[in-house]
């Protein structure tokens, strides 16, 4: 019989290994499923891992897409992991998202026509308040009222959406648009606008930031004092107390950060890739990110791996549904599968498996 | 029983211990924690199963394969730390541990009936959470009576007693035992088991080193056969005390823990180099007063006074600052996070006073060179300071801990339960090591449950009852009886035993 043991200290070399482990075991489960499908399971691998990079055929499209997918989803898990391991959970990044991209965008139409060089940086800066406010309305309904920030902060992801459709129809609505819902295109206006940097490879400001938010987030958990309070309060939140440190503070600098950083995702989103405020601007990157978080096992450096994986599945998904026919349905059973074998394998980290039935 | 023996990995807990009890013997399970009192307890209660070797109970062979068989055989047993639910009844806690329940009425007296019976008065309608440490191991002991045992199995039961409440658990034991009840009493309480016991098997490292009576034994000879090395009680300086280094007056907090106990007026002065020891039943606002003076449960500014400042209204890291250190009961979770390196847990705590962090930046080769330093200078067993603290066993972790608070140049310490769950001689350095920061100038203030330990470290005596604390007094001179009255006396229960 099996049976599970536990580690005396967490075993780093399984840390390391599980996210493979997991993607292995995801492919294969997962070609099976496609193979029950009646597709070949090879071909539907390949098409999914390889080919948005490397066919000839689709690359020149789909590997720039890389980056513009990852860029986001980093910024918001990097953000959303320091939370996470201090036990603070925002799952409403989306909403941090929208109203960042609103807050940003508004800042960018106000000026328009202008050409200036400072119009973007305070786009910026604006859209990273933008989030930081919205996260900032859990943050205080937990630390004054006791709210649970999970309902509270999934909830306004609600509002958020319903306040996009509300600008995209009323305040921010293209003037000029002869009445269709949308804000002007910030990415064809220049001062406003967050362009490609190298062409052909997708990087923009964002991802320059997610790369950022990256170093900082790792230096941050690694060498910093607070760091090691947010590692502290979501392993031993008595010892954390113990030790000094404010659940107060810690509450409102996670949610504003990870509000921040998910606020800056948007604004950069919708100045480049995205171009406008419209309707169907929330794509879903805010809880994605959530998953990339924890794909990445709450590291820094795991997330910035965990996000182009991510992004790539989503690229190769597509790719998948019009070249073999494969069911969206599918392809999104194939993701779960990837965050289902993750979190299975995530036990092997703390415990050993024995063989054997004694006691 | 015979030749008993049980491994786990990496050690054996018990090799081929035997001994045997007679109906109405009161016999002694003695020895340090880790000697394997508790597995061997677990085999007799069915809850481990031993590797080799065999039981029997009266004259018929005995393997129970759960509890359940061990008390249907009549087996019974008081744990250390009570197994109790308290936002229920007394009566309604004791059905839940009966395999089949009586109408609770129907309950309710017996449990009156067993309880006069034996001198040990319980209302069985009261909320177990309004019951005194004592009242709640009566539960538990009459629990196990309702179960008419034949054996039954004590382990530690007076740790959370007063002097007073010693004496009449001591009588029903008696009663118990003129009856005709095999009694397994298990301590490492000496003078206790020299006037209780007829028998004692004295285990050490798992085995059987001896067996005797112990009322021809001193307890120094008892003790050293416990430890198997001679004892050298810790040395008192006899320097005279400075200058008021914490002073708390009126200190009144609600516990932030439910069912916790409110401090209540709390007031004391410790001078520099005097240790003043804190008395009482676990749960009398012990945990409170440790969270109270160490920044955790804040008060009004001038409650708390380090060195004359007013630090009442300050957090933890600004009374570190200040001079105070604090070690608290619970080792893991509290005073260490349990998945984190050594290394990270000397920062935890080590971060403000030995001055580990620059600008917020953290000096891992600095928190590393503290780490190694504790471990050396406290003999704490691990393979490496890179560990997680939840692997080290419980006594080590404990040096680990006093270690990391005393190496801090401290000027107030603040422990709670310094030496629980150490063995015998790990115990007496860190005795040594709190005397020795007295000494050097240190105020400390000591809260234990174990009265030997403050009378031989302690200046000053004072004792918690229900959140308040009484007026210190000097150690010397005060006798058992003035102490158990300190710590409350026998809950007005001291008539129990007036007719027997």
């Amino acid at each position: 019989m099996l049976r599970l043991e536990k580690r005396a200290s967490p075993s780093r070399a399984w840390g390391m290994a599980t996210p493979l482990l997991a993607v292995v075991l995801t492919m294969i489960a997962g070609g099976i499923m496609f193979a029950i499908l009646g597709k070949n399971p090879v071909e539907a691998i390949r098409t999914i891992f390889w080919d948005p990079l490397f066919n000839p055929q689709f690359a020149a499209y789909s590997r720039p897409q890389l980056l513009v997918k990852a860029g986001p989803l980093i910024l918001i898990a990097v953000g959303l992991s320091l939370g996470f391991r201090a036990g603070i959970w925002n799952i409403g990044a989306e909403g941090q998202y929208i109203v960042g991209a609103i807050t940003g965008a508004a800042v960018g139409l106000a000026f328009y026509p202008t050409e200036a060089w400072f119009i973007f940086p305070l786009m910026v800066i604006s859209g990273a308040i933008g989030g930081l406010l919205w996260a900032m309305i859990p943050a205080v309904l937990r630390t004054a009222f006791r709210t649970n920030e999970i309902l509270v902060s999934l909830l306004l992801v609600y509002v958020a959406q319903s306040l996009l459709s509300s600008m995209a129809l009323g305040a921010l609505r293209n003037p000029q648009g002869g009445g269709f819902p949308g804000s002007r295109n910030l990415s064809q206006y220049p001062a406003a606008a967050n362009p490609e940097l190298i062409a052909g490879t997708g990087m923009h400001w964002g991802v320059v930031a997610a790369f950022i938010a990256v170093i900082f987030a790792y230096i941050l958990l690694q060498r910093h004092m607070l760091g090691f309070s947010i590692r502290l309060a979501g392993q031993a939140p008595r010892a954390a107390r113990y030790a000094g440190v404010s659940p107060t503070r810690l509450v409102i600098l996670c949610l504003g950060i990870s509000g921040a950083l998910a606020g800056l995702a948007g604004l950069f989103e919708v100045s480049g890739p995205a171009g406008q405020i419209s309707i169907d601007f929330a794509s879903g990157y805010g809880f994605t990110a959530i998953i990339v978080a924890f794909l990445g096992r709450l590291n820094p450096v795991g997330i910035l791996l965990a996000g182009l994986l991510m992004a790539l599945t989503y690229i190769g998904g597509e790719l998948a549904q019009f070249m073999l026919g494969l069911p969206a349905a599918a392809i999104q059973a194939f993701q779960g599968m990837l965050l289902f074998f993750l979190l299975a394998v995530d036990l092997l980290s703390n415990y050993r498996i024995r063989l054997g039935g004694a006691k | 029983m015979e030749g008993l023996t049980k491994a786990y990995p990496g050690v054996v807990a018990n090799s081929d211990v035997s001994f045997r009890i007679r109906p109405g013997e009161v016999h002694a399970l003695l020895g340090e924690n880790g000697a394997g009192k508790s597995t061997l307890v677990k085999m007799i209660y069915g809850l481990v199963k031993p590797d080799s070797g065999w039981m029997s109970l009266r004259g018929q062979d005995y393997a129970p394969a759960e509890p359940s068989v061990a008390r249907s055989l009549g087996v019974a047993m008081v744990f250390q730390h009570f197994s109790l639910f308290d936002a229920l009844s007394v009566a309604e806690n004791v059905a839940l541990g009966m395999e089949a329940p009586p109408k609770l009425r129907e309950l309710a007296a017996r449990i009156r009936k067993v309880s006069q019976d034996y001198g040990l008065p319980l209302d069985p309608d009261r909320m177990v959470g309004d019951l005194s440490a004592g009242e709640r191991q009566r539960v538990e002991i009459i629990r196990c009576l309702l179960q008419d045992p034949k054996l039954l199995i004590m382990d530690e039961p007076t740790s959370v007693l007063t002097p007073q409440e010693v004496d009449i658990l001591f009588q029903t034991l008696r009663q118990l035992a003129r009856e005709g009840t095999a009694i397994l009493y298990i301590s490492h309480k000496l003078e206790e088991i020299r006037s209780l016991c007829d028998e004692a098997t004295i285990l050490r490292r798992g085995k059987v080193v001896a067996t005797c009576t112990p009322r021809e034994k001193t307890a120094r000879e008892l003790a050293e056969l416990m430890v198997g090395t001679v004892l050298t009680p810790p040395e008192r300086s006899a320097k005279p005390k400075g200058d008021v280094a914490l002073e708390v007056t009126g200190l009144s907090v609600a516990s932030p823990i439910p069912f916790g106990t409110a401090l209540k007026n709390v007031a004391f002065t410790v001078r520099k180099g005097e240790v003043l020891g804190i008395a009482g039943v676990a749960g009398n606002g012990q945990d409170e007063l440790l969270l109270a003076l160490n920044g955790e449960l804040r008060t009004s500014p001038s409650a708390v006074k380090i060195a004359g400042v007013p630090v009442g209204a300050a957090g933890p890291i600004q009374r570190r600052k200040a001079g105070m250190v604090s070690a608290p009961e619970e080792r893991l979770g509290h005073a260490a996070a349990p998945d984190m390196s050594l290394v990270e847990n000397a920062l935890l705590s080590g971060s403000v006073r030995k001055g580990l962090t620059k600008s917020g930046f953290i000096d891992w080769a600095g928190a590393r060179r503290f780490a190694e330093g504790i471990v050396q200078q406290f003999d704490v067993r691990t393979p490496g300071t890179d560990v997680a603290a939840r692997s080290l066993s419980g006594g080590n972790l404990q040096k680990f801990v006093v270690g990391r608070e005393l190496s801090q140049a401290p000027t107030v310490i603040v422990i709670n339960q310094p030496t629980w769950g150490v063995d015998a001689s790990a115990a007496a350095s860190i005795r040594q090591a709190i005397i020795d920061r007295a000494a050097d100038g240190a105020a400390v203030v000591v809260i234990s449950q174990d009265l030997d330990e403050l009378l031989e470290i302690a200046d000053s005596f004072a004792a918690l009852n229900e959140g308040r604390l009484t007026a210190p007094r000097p150690t010397q001179g005060l006798t058992m009886d003035q102490i158990g009255l300190m710590m409350g006396g026998a809950h007005g229960m001291e008539v129990a035993h007036a007719e027997a």
